[in-house]
């Protein structure tokens, strides 16, 4: 035990932020990372949690979607006054896009579903810290729907250039949503991993600054009568 | 014996129009009413403009008062126009005209049988006319919603009718224009029949009594009040936690019953929790307690609950473009369907990864794996098969089937399916 102990490198990790009103969840990840991610603090609720990343400063925040008080949404919000550089990644069971979202436009560079496996759970909060995005299938494919399609008719198109992804961002999507690490559609497309992650983050901005969706009304609209 | 069948044995059910017409051969009618719809309904029967009809009725009415007596005889003789519709239908509140219209009738009949001699005295039928104006002003009650309240409360509370009548939602306003009414009333009564002066004391000890019966029970009637609401609210809290453990009941805990009872068996335990979790999550989200299987999403996680359940393997849906349940649709995801179980029976892996997008002009379909793979020019036999039989479903409809594999690298089946002009006019964009 001893000889583990005096083999591991003091390494600094990614320095990481634990928010889910879940305290269940909260040790889970916990024990699932902690050894490969330094955890420096947990919250279970929207102040605690301002406070917390305020003091402790993280690279990375992983923040549930849906909290009483606000949701993971209320606690950007809040940090980005003071500490606009905190990169977070959404974590949620949810379903609903709208929520999902609404997350990623108040600032948030990823979204990935709670059943995640911890390999791809390190990987995700290595990436956002790296300043990239991470868009997990089911994020890519609410993208896909959202930018589906053309413009309502009559609808004056403010900034095509946000409101449209080129075919090559619809291709890199198509493929995250088919279940493609950023890796295999590098390969797939022919283009290098770091393209691909250009391409992602050119779809996170249109995501986060494009009023597309509101336009479009996407959420309701593609969903059935 | 064996029950008759019921598809030979029923008789045709009478039309539902006759049942619902009167003794007259019309029923009055719903909509265009004026007073109980008996002039619209009399038109509609016989094919002329409501209005002649009302016209008249309405000259009759002068008649020494025939078009009166002509309308009830319509009225009692007729019927509601459709008394399926009208029980789930909410009665229409009476509004200015309708009651102007009423107190015109009403205001009819009474002259014509001061006419005709049955009268009880100007004295006496007056006054309790305009008694029975403030109360029909106190009583009427203004929307469904009170009624159905009402009732409600009737039945909750029996033999407290004063509660019930203080608990809804009557206005003050209200109250104190009937009860203007009603006293005027009774004094018109009392002055009437020449009882008001010489029992001026009664009348004050009266008043004094009522004031002081008031002051008695004023407190214990607004308690009452403040009671019931409570009550009610409770009523409603405790429905919708009834209905909420109902719910988990036949859904989390049975699962968590069967969740316990596999604990053997990860792989179920998995399946079991992940099928709860989807049922769970269309109930929150609203996507409706039984599924419906009319929408692209709906089939496609009945299908995914299929093959997770069956063959222990994770599905990792995406769907792009959900829309309404067509031919190529379907046929789409029954090809994915048989993807996905070629991807759990051979892969050797937990989760598959299967995309579906739809869009006006074309369906498709990625189902990926990174399983074992496989040589495709060594394919054994019954793979080939299976193969086949995604191919067959696809290319009958006009679509493609590509498949991309490699021992170690994982497979991928993509179905491309161009719409039918037929089921591209159903699909909405």
């Amino acid at each position: 035990m001893t000889q583990r102990v005096l083999v591991e490198q003091p390494r600094r990790g990614t320095r990481i932020f634990l928010v889910d009103d879940h305290r269940m969840f909260r040790s889970g990840v916990k024990a699932e990372i902690g050894t490969r991610v330094d955890i420096v603090g947990d919250a279970g609720d929207v102040d605690e949690a301002i406070q917390g990343i305020r003091l402790t400063k993280p690279d990375v925040v992983l923040l549930d979607v849906h909290m009483p008080g606000g949701g993971g949404r209320a606690v950007i919000e809040g940090v980005h006054e003071t500490h606009p550089d905190t990169r977070f990644l959404a974590l949620s069971v949810s379903d609903a896009a709208e929520d999902v979202i609404a997350v990623i436009r108040a600032g948030a560079r990823g979204y990935v579903t709670k059943t995640i496996a911890p390999d791809e759970l390190v990987d995700a909060i290595q990436r956002i810290a790296e300043g990239d995005a991470v868009f997990s299938p089911r994020l890519a494919g609410f993208v896909l729907d959202a930018f589906a399609g053309d413009l309502p008719p009559g609808v004056d198109d403010a900034d095509p250039e946000l409101d449209q992804l080129t075919t090559r961002e619809k291709e890199v999507m198509r493929h995250i949503a088919r279940g493609y690490t950023y890796k295999e559609v590098a390969k797939r497309l022919h283009i290098s991993i770091k393209t691909v992650e250009t391409h992602v983050s050119a779809v996170l901005r249109k995501l986060q600054l494009s009023s597309r969706h509101e336009l479009t009304a996407w959420a309701a609209g593609r969903r059935l009568l | 014996m064996s029950p008759p069948d019921p598809a030979t044995s029923t008789v045709p059910p009478p039309p539902r129009r006759r049942a619902a017409e009167g003794a007259l051969g019309f029923s009055r009618a719903g909509e265009d009413r004026v007073v109980a719809g008996i002039a619209a309904g009399l038109a509609h029967r016989i094919g002329v403009d409501p209005v002649l009809v009302r016209i008249a009725f309405i000259l009759f009415a002068f008649a020494g008062g025939a078009g009166v007596l002509l309308y009830l005889l319509g009225w009692a003789l007729s019927s509601d126009e459709d008394p399926g519709a009208d029980a789930h239908d909410v009665p229409r509140a009476p509004d200015l005209q309708q009651g102007v219209a009423l107190g015109l009738v009403t205001l009819g009949v009474l002259l014509l049988l001061r006419e005709a001699g049955f009268w009880l005295g100007d004295g006496l039928v007056w006054p309790v006319v305009i008694g029975g104006l403030g109360s029909a002003v106190i009583w009427t009650r203004g929307d469904a919603e009170d009624r159905a309240r009402w009732s409600r409360m009737a039945s909750h509370i029996p033999g407290d009718p004063v509660g019930s009548v203080f608990g809804g939602r009557i206005s003050i306003p209200r109250i104190l224009v009937g009860a203007t009414l009603i006293g005027a009333g009774m004094a018109g009564f009392l002055a009437a029949n020449d009882a008001l002066v010489s029992f001026r004391p009664v009348v004050l000890a009266v008043t004094v009594t009522v004031a002081g019966i008031a002051l008695v029970f004023g407190p214990w009637l607004a308690r009452l009040v403040a009671q019931l609401s409570e009550e009610r609210r409770e009523r409603i809290r405790s429905e919708e936690r009834a209905d909420v453990a109902a719910h988990l009941h036949d859904s989390v805990l049975q699962t968590l019953a069967l969740i316990q009872r596999s604990s053997e068996e990860p792989r179920r335990m998995v399946a079991l929790a992940r099928r709860q979790e989807r049922e769970l999550r269309a109930w929150l989200y609203g996507r409706g307690a039984g599924p419906d299987t009319r929408t692209v999403r709906a089939a496609l996680d009945a299908m995914t609950e299929e093959v997770e359940v069956d063959h222990e393997v994770d599905l990792d849906v995406v769907l792009v473009g959900d829309g309404v349940l067509d031919d190529d649709t379907v046929a789409v995801i029954g090809a994915v369907r048989e993807a996905a179980v070629n991807a759990a029976k051979h892969a050797g892996v937990d989760v598959v990864s299967v995309y579906l997008e739809s869009t006006p002009e074309v369906v498709t379909a990625f189902v990926r794996d990174r399983g074992r793979g496989f040589d495709p020019a060594a394919v054994p036999a019954d793979r080939r098969g299976i193969a086949d039989s995604i191919r067959g479903r696809v290319e009958r409809r006009g679509g493609t089937v590509e498949l991309w594999t490699e021992p170690g690298g994982g497979t991928e089946v993509a179905v491309t399916l161009p719409r039918h002009p037929a089921s591209r006019s159903e699909t909405t964009p």
